[in-house]
């Protein structure tokens, strides 16, 4: 059962085969509501990665020791100690955007990619190996998020970063930021784009029904 | 009047799916039939139905800065708000086990067909989100969080309901390839949160 995974397709597999997001349809409900802006999805981002990764890492050091019964009780619990230390670390160091994430830090908890990745990969690998596909996962659901934050960002508000990259001459011509990007609905339609994108080139990822 | 207005805005308004993707994972995986949805969606109302107002006691009486003072005076200045994450988490992982049983044991058929998807609702992001939205509107009364729980697990049971009654229409049309299966699901979704957004221009 503990066969040998090779450690650089850990982390690259997730980034587009095996994506969390567009291929295991996992934590798709914080993928889609902070991606308004470009800087909330990297810090969401880096945080499920964190999260990720280390739950992925103490799960699978304390696998063979858990009853099966109860763990997912387990696994919340150390996935839950991890989200607060992320948590209270954004509330010190970086207030504002962790005001904007409002309650989708604490969601990375129940963020399915989360426990998906502790189900099917930890509890039956080893930890090195567990802590390299958290950073590939992560890696995966942050390469999306950021990609749908770009293009909502730069239709929805005209700007990265906050900083100004639509040239004020097209405005002169007439040039209207897209409202509609900036609004939930369009999150869904965005992903739904980039999923077809990606299985266009990609057609052994499409789906047989 | 007041818990009429909260009920409708948390189905319609604040619709856990259409305004903030909560619970997208099994809306997105239990949505291929119309019965499962429906059973799904029942137990979703009931866990969020209870657990809102478990939550909102606990947090009160126990994690509030100063929630302590019932117990003691000098207990007055302690903040144990951080904690609030576990103990909302733990009371729903708590609550779902008694639903799973409570279904097995009532509606084997049912227990059958939701599968691996009725433990996960304790990961159901639609419940958690519920607890912690519950703590950021400060209610004040249990009715109202209440009324809230079962509001927002409407919501969310219309929603899959609706889904899955579009895409048991979906499967007899002529998607194009790449976009079968999960990719028209987003953008079914999307347009159905379009139409949505026509009930947030209401104040209530």
């Amino acid at each position: 059962m503990a066969k040998k995974h090779k450690w650089l397709d850990l982390v690259t597999d997730p980034l587009n085969e095996n994506n969390p997001i567009t291929v295991q349809i996992l934590g798709i409900c914080s993928a889609l509501a902070i991606t308004v802006k470009l800087m909330p999805a990297i810090v969401m981002a880096l945080s499920v990665m964190v999260v990720v990764a280390f739950s992925n890492l103490i799960i699978s050091l304390i696998r063979n020791y858990i009853p099966t019964r109860i763990r997912i009780i387990i696994q919340l619990l150390v996935v839950a100690a991890l989200v607060i230390l992320v948590d209270q670390i954004l509330r010190a160091f970086a207030y504002d955007v962790s005001k904007q994430l409002s309650v989708f830090v604490g969601l990375i908890i129940t963020n399915c990619i989360v426990m998906g990745r502790l189900e099917a990969f930890a509890m039956g690998n080893k930890p090195l190996d567990s802590f390299l596909d958290g950073i590939g996962n992560g890696a995966g659901y942050g390469l999306v998020l950021i990609i749908v934050a770009f293009f909502r960002e730069l239709l929805g508000s005209g700007t990265l970063f906050d900083h100004k990259v639509v040239p004020q001459w097209l405005y002169d011509h007439g040039y209207v930021n897209n409202a509609m990007m900036l609004l939930p609905a369009m999150a869904l339609i965005t992903l739904g784009i980039y999923i077809w994108v990606q299985r266009a080139l990609y057609p052994e990822l499409t789906e047989k029904n | 009047m007041e818990l009429v207005n909260i009920f409708i805005r948390s189905i319609f308004i604040e619709n856990m799916i259409f305004a903030f993707f909560l619970g997208m994972c099994s809306y997105l995986a239990v949505s291929k039939k119309v019965k499962t949805a429906m059973g799904l969606g029942a137990a979703v109302v009931f866990v969020l139905a209870i657990t809102v107002p478990v939550n909102f006691l606990i947090d009160k009486y126990l994690l509030q800065p100063g929630a302590l003072k019932w117990l003691d005076p000098s207990l007055a200045n302690i903040d144990l708000s951080f904690l609030s994450f576990i103990m909302f988490i733990a009371v729903i992982a708590a609550m779902v086990q008694l639903v799973e049983m409570f279904v097995e044991r009532f509606a084997p058929a049912l227990y059958s067909s939701l599968g691996i998807f009725l433990p996960l609702i304790a990961v159901n992001c639609a419940i958690l989100g519920g607890s912690l939205f519950m703590q950021q509107k400060e209610f004040t009364s249990v009715s109202e969080t209440i009324a809230y729980g079962l509001g927002s697990g409407i919501g969310w049971m219309m929603a899959i309901v609706f889904l899955a009654a579009i895409r048991e229409k979906i499967s007899y049309s002529n998607v194009p390839k790449p976009l079968r299966g999960i990719g028209i699901t987003f953008i079914v979704t999307g347009l159905m949160a379009i139409a949505f957004m026509a009930f947030m221009g209401i104040k209530i």
